[in-house]
């Protein structure tokens, strides 16, 4: 098969514009989803070890609802469904400040949430029973022992399927498209219809996504060496 | 939302059959088994290629691996949909499209599932069963393949749910499953989104808890009587999607 590619045209104004505005989409909605999914992540993994059996059970819901559910499913829901629900005014504000982004934020980022905090449980329980015990024995808080000998040690545990987790995430940022979201893969498809370019544009966005999700895997395998603990 | 439950459920269920395409819920299951019938065999094999003593096969196959979940599964289907006809000839439909795209992207991740199970049985079946006489291929056969793919039957189901979960995005190549059908009800009725599309997150729920309730079933039969490890397993068990 010969193929004759033409970047050239990719280059060329408007086109090279569309694909890095998409790239900086897809990064900067990877950067906000994973902030959220991470904090609240931790924050439910705590919550399922607080020992209140009302909290731990609703986090167990909610992390088997968020779970079996796709992600598509989730975006239209938020994007079409639960935003119709909203008083006028907020809809009105979402609506004059990109409620693509918004509500794509929203969504993967409480999808992401219960994957981290089901890792970073999985990490909480291999944590030795005797650190809680001599933290509180040393006259630490509940919350003082997690945050600062526990939690520690069950991210470093956890850190593998963190950056799974991670990947995933940053490959979910793509379903944004569904909703007219303007990152990578929906700028793509764009110049490919403007272009007709379609290995070419394909091109740029399979090594787009390959390149970052690459990164993120050494990323994750460096920090998996450096912060490796003593008898792990 | 009763009335949208009571005017579209068979819609959401089945499509449009018999009058016209099978789809809906329905067809996300048929798409889902024979995902998982065509990936199975495949990830078994690029499982034996990453683990085999040539150099060759285990480059080969890692790179495969590492490029498909690198990669976003829209991403796969769009280039499917767009290079299966170039080089095979024919049109393809959108349906098959998506069976190839989901039958290569869950053989990578199986493949990982089915080479940690591999990794957490204890060396020494390998060494014992080569120093009894063993062939290379006799001891993948009949000691190690056993052992592991039982020990991996929760992981694998569990993958299960991950590919009912990515049979969704079917709907960006308009295959008529149960996403692509909610949205053809929520285009039709224009003013109860909410209600549909929370129908549609509730059919996924049932379905996919269901299978997960089995797996847990299962993770609990099989610790009790396995005796190697399986927090390998949990490691690289990250369903995409």
């Amino acid at each position: 098969m010969y193929l004759d590619l033409n970047f050239d045209a990719l280059l060329a104004q408007p086109f090279f514009d569309e694909l890095v505005h998409g790239a900086q989409f897809s990064l900067a909605l990877f950067a906000a989803c994973w902030v959220l999914a991470v904090g609240l992540g931790i924050l439910l993994a705590v919550v399922r070890i607080s020992g209140l059996p009302f909290a731990e059970r609703a986090v167990a819901i909610y992390v088997s609802y968020q779970r079996n559910v796709p992600m598509l499913a989730h975006l239209f829901l938020w994007y079409f469904g639960i935003s119709t629900l909203l008083p006028a005014d907020v809809q009105s504000w979402i609506g004059l400040h990109g409620g693509e982004f918004i509500f794509s934020t929203i969504a993967i980022g409480l999808y992401m949430a219960a994957y981290f905090s089901e890792d970073i449980r999985s990490g909480l329980r291999s944590v030795p029973g005797g650190q809680t015990e001599a933290a509180r024995s040393l006259g630490m808080g509940f919350l003082t022992s997690i945050r600062y000998v526990v939690l520690p040690q069950a991210i470093n545990i956890s850190l593998p399927t963190f950056t799974n987790h991670t990947i995933v995430l940053f490959k979910n940022t793509s379903l944004a498209m569904a909703l007219g979201a303007a990152e990578m893969t929906y700028a793509v498809r764009e110049v490919e219809n403007e272009t007709f370019l379609t290995y070419e544009t394909y091109i740029v966005a399979t090594v787009f996504y390959l390149a970052i999700s690459l990164l993120l895997m050494a990323a994750g395998a460096v920090a998996a060496k450096r912060v490796r603990l003593p008898g792990h | 939302m009763f009335e949208v439950i009571e005017t579209n459920a068979r819609f959401l269920l089945i499509g449009s059959y018999p009058n016209g395409p099978l789809g809906g819920l329905a067809l996300t299951l048929i798409l889902s088994l024979l995902g998982l019938a065509l990936a199975f065999p495949l990830g078994l094999m690029l499982a034996l290629c990453r683990v085999a003593p040539f150099a060759v096969l285990r480059i080969v196959s890692g790179i495969f691996v590492y490029v498909m979940r690198g990669i976003p599964l829209v991403m796969l289907i769009f280039w499917s949909y767009f290079l299966v006809p170039r080089l095979t000839g024919h049109a393809v439909s959108a349906f098959t499209a998506l069976l190839v795209t989901l039958v290569l992207y869950q053989s990578a991740y199986l493949c990982e599932v089915i080479r940690a199970g591999i990794d957490a049985l204890p060396k020494g079946q390998f060494e014992a069963s080569r120093s009894l006489g063993m062939t290379y291929g006799q001891t993948i056969r009949m000691v190690i393949l056993p052992q592991s793919l039982f020990n991996m039957l929760p992981s694998l189901l569990g993958q299960f749910v991950g590919l009912v979960k990515d049979t969704s995005i079917g709907y960006v190549i308009s295959v008529n499953e149960l996403t692509f059908s909610a949205q053809q009800i929520n285009n039709s009725l224009l003013t109860r989104p909410f209600e549909v599309f929370f129908l549609l997150a509730l059919t996924y729920f049932v379905v996919c808890f269901s299978l997960t309730a089995g797996v847990n079933f299962l993770e609990r039969r099989i610790s009790r009587k396995s005796v190697p490890t399986n927090a390998a397993l949990e490691v690289v068990n990250a369903s995409a999607v």
